[in-house]
């Protein structure tokens, strides 16, 4: 069984380092207060204030009367969360599995990526240099389960547990470490169990009972093989590159993508599947991280189609107001994720004129869907209903996912149009309706503001709501049923324009225009 | 140009030049003398029969396929869906409307276009944001040959569309022998690349009858290829083709009368400024 290897790293400033980074002072002592109870404590502090007594928990009316003149900034937990996203968006670089573990850690399975960056330890230099070379004060360690690996990042920083030797790597710490909850601390000190090692020496029966087995479950999790959640979905394929120097131009980047497009295209067809979701992550030098996805309607190997599809996102409208390609000092790193890869036939050169038509029409509809945004093709599915504007659904082209039933027209085959070719979205209020006698169609009635004489009429077609959807409003709802229906004429004004009106309910309800014929 | 298809460039000799290129040589040089002949010619593609005698004497057997024809519709884009279905056949037909055409004139019906005669399983909308996204979008819909037809509808007067769009729209089209349909609400003719310009506003139908064929009274207002001219039109939904309402319902002699009683009196916008726009 593969033993996995999980990395923790604990930012154990996050919130003053966010602070310092946007141009706080770093010696002067800096307190963040967060509102609990309706009482103000500390939440974070940095260095310099930890080194004058202070402590997180504190009341800060106590901080405050042990220093004079603390700077104190209140929590912001959505700025903290947010920064924290993309501090892991950017550890994507190291390992596509990246699990936050908030509110200040982060966790990475690095299960067979070490050895890319030069085995555990050099790897575990690499991350917690270059994440402190942002401003961060960073521990890491790597054990074999998450729980354990961000124990010892906490409490023995830069430690690697082999596989199977989490326990003894952990021997010596504090047992109050195994829960944030005061009262198991409290409990675990009053049974005089000090260190992990002596909890662990306990049965779990007997450490359940006091404990409860919420915590004994957490024990075992020290020692498991338990994979991590991670924040993104794991791609099923990818291909990446990585720089000595960052690239900036359009060009270069568009070569690099095409070269993991075509690396894509054979890992694709090796594992005899093709591509629903692209996407290409490119990772600034600086630690911002840009993602375009385009996604295609038919799986998809080919990587000149790849390419297209991506420079059209490059070039989509929404793109141009923010540029993707905002290198700033560069992108150093480039993959091309294939996000959700599906098992294809073998490709066959088809000679069959109707399927390569087929293919260019669907390949239309991804450049289309890719530029402007899948909802905005549509095409259209009938429904089995007799409610007029509910019996064809627009859905995205693109998508194949939705099937309706088959198209039956109403008419007969030598009758004229029955159904209007333009529905407004909502039926408009007709006014100053006149009508011959009470239950017929109405020989003048005026539409935004312009009167329209009626010519000749047909109808009424009753068209009632189907039972299920009837409104019911208590002891009278047979009252109700009887107006929840529609009837419809088809009438032609003198002027020529056809409109299909109703009558909402019995005569004497009001008139709305529908829709409006050829 | 679609006139050098297949033919590669020309290439120094010593360069890129192989065995096959040698032995294919003749071969080409025939294509390349036929291609000259035929250069600056339209393409032979088969155009649309309407189905009305009249217009199509007057169109030179029907549409053009593969050219740019501007519909101008007070009353609605029913002429246009009708030659929309027509010129699309059995292939699929794109539809291109910014959204505000979507509020203000209603929302396209798959259920209207199978009542007209359309196929809604071969029916794709995509709605722009704005007309300078319908433009994008039209020129990419009209470089894949295997659409059928475009319907491209514009309200007013965007600055976008002006000559050298609808310029660039008709060559992609030429290219492609997709029929580009440009329908437009609340416009008035302006110089264009369009190879026929319509204006079509539909009509009551015949008067003794309770709720005919929907019927359409339209002026051919410009033809590059040749004359002018203004018809009566029926959609007969069950063929899919256009009739031509004077044709067999009415004796010779009642003709005339019924004409001038049918027609309308052209707008005077149009009246001012003439047939040759």
């Amino acid at each position: 069984m593969l033993q996995r290897r999980i990395m923790a790293l604990w930012l154990g400033r996050f919130s003053t380092d966010r602070l310092a980074r946007k141009g706080a002072s770093r010696s002067e002592p800096l307190l963040v207060s967060i509102r609990q109870n309706n009482a103000l404590y500390v939440h974070a502090l940095n260095h310099a204030a930890q080194r004058l007594g202070l402590y997180a928990g504190q009341p800060l009316a106590n901080a405050h009367a042990m220093v004079h003149g603390l700077a104190v900034v209140p929590a912001d937990e959505s700025a903290d969360a947010a920064l924290l996203d993309a501090m892991a968006d950017w550890c994507g670089r190291f390992t596509p599995m990246v699990a936050l573990a908030p509110p200040q850690g982060l966790l990475l399975d690095i299960t067979g990526a070490a050895h890319l960056f030069g085995g555990e330890a050099a790897m575990l230099k690499t991350v917690t240099g270059k994440i402190g070379a942002q401003g961060f004060s960073v521990s890491g360690a790597i054990a074999g389960s998450a729980t354990a690996a961000m124990l010892l990042a906490r409490h023995r920083p830069h430690v690697i547990a082999p596989a199977g030797a989490e326990k003894e790597a952990l021997a010596n710490l504090p047992a109050a470490a195994l829960s944030q909850d005061p009262k198991i601390q409290r409990a675990l000190l009053r049974a005089g169990l000090k260190t992990i090692a002596q909890v662990m020496a306990r049965g779990r029966s007997e450490l359940a009972e006091r404990l409860g087995k919420v915590f004994v479950a957490g024990l075992e999790g020290l020692s498991g093989n338990a994979p991590i959640t991670p924040r993104l979905p794991q791609p099923d394929l990818m291909a990446e590159q990585a720089f000595a120097a960052p690239i900036t131009s359009r060009g270069d980047i568009a070569i690099v993508l095409e070269n993991l497009a075509r690396a894509l295209a054979s890992l694709l067809e090796r594992e005899g599947k093709g591509l629903r979701e692209l996407q290409a992550v490119l990772f600034r030098a600086d630690g911002g991280v840009a993602r375009i996805d385009v996604r295609s309607g038919a799986p998809l190997r080919d990587p000149a189609i790849m390419m297209r599809l991506l420079e059209q996102k490059l070039d989509s409208p929404d793109h141009r107001l923010c540029d993707p390609l905002d290198p700033g000092f560069g992108f150093d790193l480039i993959r091309l994720e294939a996000v959700l890869a599906e098992k294809t036939t073998a490709e066959k050169a088809s000679l069959d004129a109707d399927e390569n038509a087929a293919r260019q029409v669907a390949f239309l509809i991804d450049r289309l869907s890719a530029r402007f945004g899948a909802q905005r093709i549509q095409r259209f599915l009938a429904q089995d209903t007799h409610i007029p504007e509910a019996q064809s659904v627009a859905v995205p082209a693109q998508s194949q996912s939705f099937a309706g039933v088959e198209w039956k027209a109403r008419r007969n085959a030598d009758d004229p149009p029955l159904r209007p070719l333009r529905l407004l979205e909502r039926p408009e209020e007709i006014l100053s309706v006149l009508a011959a006698v009470p239950d017929g169609p109405p020989t003048r009635f005026s539409w935004r503001r312009c009167q329209h004489q009626v010519a000749r009429a047909e109808g009424p077609e009753r068209i009632a709501m189907e039972w299920w959807s009837v409104r019911e409003s208590g002891s009278d709802h047979k009252k109700n049923n009887a107006h929840d229906y529609h009837d419809y004429f088809r009438v032609e004004t003198n002027g020529g324009e056809r409109f299909w009106l109703f009558r909402d309910g019995a005569p004497g309800g009001r008139w709305y225009l529908h829709g409006m014929f050829a | 140009m679609a006139a050098f298809r297949g033919v590669p460039v020309l290439t120094p000799m010593g360069r890129g030049v192989t065995l096959e290129h040698i032995m294919n040589k003749q071969e080409k040089i025939a294509v390349l003398r036929h291609d000259l002949a035929r250069y600056g010619l339209p393409p032979d593609r088969p155009p649309v029969p309407l189905g009305h005698g009249a217009a199509d004497a007057v169109l030179g057997g029907g549409l053009a396929r593969g050219a740019l024809h501007e519909i101008f519709a007070p009353s609605g884009p029913g002429f246009a869906a009708c030659l929309a279905i027509l010129a699309a056949g059995a292939k699929p037909l794109f539809w291109v409307r910014p959204d505000y055409e979507a509020l203000e004139f209603g929302a396209l019906s798959a259920t209207g276009l199978l009542e007209l005669g359309g196929n809604p399983a071969r029916f794709f909308v995509m709605r722009a944001a704005n007309a300078g996204d319908a433009l994008i979008a039209a020129a990419d819909i009209l470089s894949c040959a295997h659409v059928g037809a475009l319907v491209l509808e514009l309200a007013g007067a965007p600055k976008c569309l002006d000559l050298v769009a609808s310029r660039r729209l008709a060559l992609i089209a030429e290219q492609s022998g997709v029929t580009l349909l440009v329908l437009r609400h609340n416009a008035i003719p302006k110089p264009s690349a369009a190879s026929t310009r319509w204006l079509a506003r539909s009509i009551a139908s015949r008067a003794d009858d309770e709720w005919g064929d929907p019927s359409f009274a339209v002026q051919l207002l410009r033809h590059r290829q040749g004359g002018t001219g203004d018809f009566y039109f029926n959609w007969n939904a069950r063929n899919g083709h256009f009739v031509d309402p004077l044709r067999f319902q009415l004796p010779l002699a009642s003709q005339e009368g019924r004409l001038r009683s049918l027609k309308p009196p052209p707008p005077p916008a149009l009246r001012a400024r003439g047939k040759r726009a």
